[in-house]
Parts: C-alpha cells; structure tokens; sequence
C-alpha cells in the first residue's frame, strides 16, 4: 500500500511541476510581449515566479508533513502568518514608531476574532489542513486591510493638518478631529472586500468552493460555504481596519492632545 | 494676561524659538514680525500649545499652562489661522463647534449676534463651500469668539485676502479686541498692518527676539 501511495504523490508532484512549467512559459510570453512594448518587468516577474513557486512548493511540503497535526500546531502557524502579515503591513507605515506592534495587534484582533468565532460555530473544522488555508485566506486579508486604512488614514491626516488643528484649537478632542479621516479609512479599506462580496458567483468563483466541489462537494454547499469564508473575510477586515485606525490615532497624537504626525515643512515653518 | 518665560522649541538642531519673554496685556494687540522662517508662526503655536515648547513656558493669568488641561487651554487661548480651514456644513454649525465640544448648546441669537458683529448677517444656514476668502476668515474669527477667548491669536489672518476683506477683518479683528478685552497676538509680514493694529510689536530674526516696543517706534527704527 505505502509504496503505491509514494508513486502517487510523486507521479501527483511530476504533474504539477509540468503545469508549473507550462505556466512560467506562459507568463515568459506575456513578460516578452511586454518588452516588446517596452515595459519591462523580466527581473521582477523572474523573481516573483520563483519566489512564488518555492514559497508554495515550502508550504505544501511542511502541511504534507503536518496534516495530521494538533489544533496547537495549526494556531502556532497561524500565529506565525500573523507575525509575517504584520511585518508586511507595517512596511506601509515606515517611520512611526510601533508600526509593527500596532499591525500585529489590528491583524490578530480581526483575524483572530474571526478564526476563533469560525471554529466555535463549527463554520471551521479545527483540522489543520483546513484550518490553516482558511486562516490563511482570512489573514491576508486582514493585512491588506491593515496595511489600506493605515496608508489611508496617515495620508488624510497629512493631507487636513489644518483642519485637525483648527479643531485642536477650538478645544476639541483629538479624536473628535480626526474622527472623518478614520471614518473614509475603514471605509476605503473595505471597499475591495465590499466588491469582492458583490461580485462572489458573478464575476469569479473563488478557490474554496472549486476545490471543494473538486473534492466532491456538493456544489450548493460548497457556494454556500465560499459565502460564509468571504463574508468573515469582510468581517475580520472591518474588526483589522477599525482597530488599526483606532491605535493609530492614540499615536498621532501627544498627551497634550498635540499633533505629531505632520509633514516636515509645516513643523519647522516660520 | 498672557507671560512667556524663556519661551523655546528645538527640533532636532534648529532653535526655532529661542528664550522669548514678553507679557500682552488685556485690550493690547501685540504684532510679531520678521522675515520668513524667523519663527514667528512657531512662537505662536507654543503660546496655545498646539507645539510643546523644549524649555520655558506660558502663564496665562499667571497659572503656568502646563497646569491646565489643553482643551480647556485652547478654549481660552483662541486662535485663528492663515487659512480659515472651515469644516464642512453650514457657517451656523461652525460657529457653535466650539461649544458644542463643551456639550453646550449655542443659541441661535447669539449665532446670529456673533455673526452680525463680523459683517455676515443672514449666513447661518450657509454653505460653508460657497463663501468667499474674506468670508469664511469672518466666520472663522467668529467661531473663535463663540468660545469667548481670553487670549485671541492671529497666525498672517489676511495674507490669503485682497485688499477690501484685509481692511474689513482688521476692522473686525481690532473692534473685538477693544470691546471684548482680550490680548492678542498677530503675526504678520505685513509691515503696514502692524502699524494699522498693533500697539506693540516684536521683531523676531532666527528665533531670537530682537526688538520689542510701541509699534511707531520698532518700525521706524527698523
């Protein structure tokens, strides 16, 4: 029996690799019609391809190696995409000081509410091999998330100092003036997950429900399913988004209720 | 009514406020002047602690303002802007902001009472997106009287205005000061406006005080 099954998962990978194969000479195509335009990405899309080909070659050998493990070691790599996503995210945020504090907390909050509302409604099945795609699923979008409203947030503020400080100095409370930028934020951080869930059937049928149905679902749950998974994206989004932008403010702010986010040039004027 | 005491702010290597000690009285208008980035803006925003001075400080009827809450600082410390940065809705809503932060009710007389002092009788249910500049700087002037200031801070108010709404916020500016009795403080690089308004001025260079006195005398000497 184990000898058939290693001839089936190697013959299983033999057949992977060719249509990764087929699917890098396809991209090489397109990357060489772009240079025929003179828009050149040959470096970057080599690099992506091979970065994204070895990253998910890793991550399909360590679940291979951990599919059967415990509901712990699935929450510890989960933690860990958490970690990496909060590294991401807060690259949007060079210069402030926390960025990486901040994200984490936001990331694990919104996807770490969900996950574990998920889990206790038996909407997730506490088996790693599920939970830690959907999680995952879940988590790169809170990043996104997290990364949009912070960009967002940071760029209104820069944009309305005047505003804010009118506020300020009309004796407002800091988060009274700065309470329309974090609002259009969030906001603006869940439209692409708003459109997503907008679009779920007409203009894309994601991954899930196709591997499910690949795996023999039927095709009514499965839709069903995709719609609750895309649902709680949004919904870990919102919670990421909102406490991102929430943490944030406590830090544009000094405890004399002055503003410390401000471009170089309105700082040091005359 | 209002102290500075070796009033200062460094950031990073550059002094932009260096040890400033003036006192404005109530009913004086007191002119800052100097050439650009001589930190005359910088100045002022220390004296409501929009920026936090690195040394010195600020006595405001002789408290240090470190002791009072910023929020209730700024209510007493008023301040206007270059820009008049209205929020968006009507020219009655802007009025009553600052109030309302109080969780006070603004009368609709005094709306109009306040708006009948800055010359815009009628524009409370305004738009705010359609007033002219000279306007929406009446209006800003007046959302800073709604919170009854003690102090009123004037950051080049007239620089973005042409000639007749300058005279007309001037007018405003000096009325208010002289009924209501506050101190104030205008910065300007407007030579002639400080000598129109100012009792006193200061000549500010570097971040360094270098002259202070009545105005006919620092300007004709200067």
């Amino acid at each position: 029996m184990m000898p058939e099954l290693h001839v089936s998962i190697g013959r299983d990978v033999m057949m992977g690799l060719a249509q990764a194969v087929a699917a890098i000479v396809l991209c090489a195509a397109v990357v060489a019609l772009c240079r025929w335009q003179a828009v050149r990405v040959e470096r970057e899309a080599a690099i992506s391809m091979a970065r994204g080909l070895v990253q998910m070659v890793f991550v399909g050998m360590v679940l291979a190696v951990l599919l059967h493990g415990s509901l712990m070691v699935g929450s510890l790599i989960l933690l860990a995409m958490m970690v990496a996503a909060a590294f991401t995210a807060s690259r949007r945020l060079r210069g402030m000081s926390g960025a990486l504090l901040l994200c984490f907390w936001a990331i694990a909050a919104g996807a770490g509410t969900v996950i574990a509302a998920m889990l206790a409604t038996r909407s997730l099945q506490a088996d790693i091999a599920i939970l830690v795609p959907v999680g995952s699923m879940i988590i790169a979008n809170a990043m996104n998330a997290c990364a949009q409203a912070a960009e967002r947030f940071r760029a209104e503020i820069l944009a309305h100092v005047g505003q804010i400080e009118a506020g300020l100095s009309l004796g407002a409370e800091p988060a009274v003036t700065v309470a329309p930028y974090l609002q259009s934020a969030v906001y603006a951080s869940l439209l692409p997950r708003l459109d997503m869930l907008k679009s779920l059937g007409l203009v894309w049928i994601p991954g899930v429900m196709a591997g499910m149905m690949v795996s023999g679902a039927s095709p009514v749950y499965a839709a069903i399913y995709q719609f609750v998974i895309v649902a709680m994206i949004l919904a870990a989004s919102g919670i990421t988004g909102l406490v991102a932008t929430v943490l944030m403010r406590s830090r544009v702010f000094s405890s004399a209720a002055q503003l410390v986010l401000r471009p170089t040039e309105v700082s040091t004027s005359s | 009514m209002l102290e500075t005491r070796n009033l200062s702010r460094r950031v990073g290597p550059r002094l932009l406020v260096q040890e400033i000690n003036i006192q404005v009285s109530a009913g004086e208008i007191l002119a800052v002047v100097g050439p650009s980035g001589a930190g005359k803006s910088s100045f002022l925003r220390l004296l409501n602690r929009l920026d936090e001075p690195t040394a010195g400080t600020v006595l405001l009827k002789s408290t240090d303002y470190h002791s009072i809450v910023p929020r209730e600082l700024r209510r007493r410390v008023g301040m206007v802007m270059q820009t008049a940065f209205l929020f968006p809705g009507t020219v009655a809503a802007n009025i009553s902001f600052g109030p309302r932060q109080r969780r006070e009710a603004m009368a609709s007389a005094r709306i109009t009472a306040l708006l009948e002092r800055v010359g815009l009788s009628g524009f409370a249910d305004r738009d705010v997106g359609h007033l002219s500049g000279g306007e929406a700087q009446r209006v800003a002037v007046a959302r800073t009287l709604a919170n009854d200031p003690e102090v009123l801070l004037l950051d080049e108010p007239t620089s973005a205005l042409d000639e007749s709404s300058v005279r007309g916020v001037e007018e405003l500016v000096q009325g208010v000061v002289r009924e209501r009795r506050v101190a104030c403080v205008i910065v300007t690089h407007n030579r002639e406006q400080a000598a129109r308004l100012a009792d006193r001025t200061m000549v500010l260079k570097a971040g360094r005080m270098v002259r202070i006195g009545a105005t006919g005398e620092v300007l004709h000497d200067a």
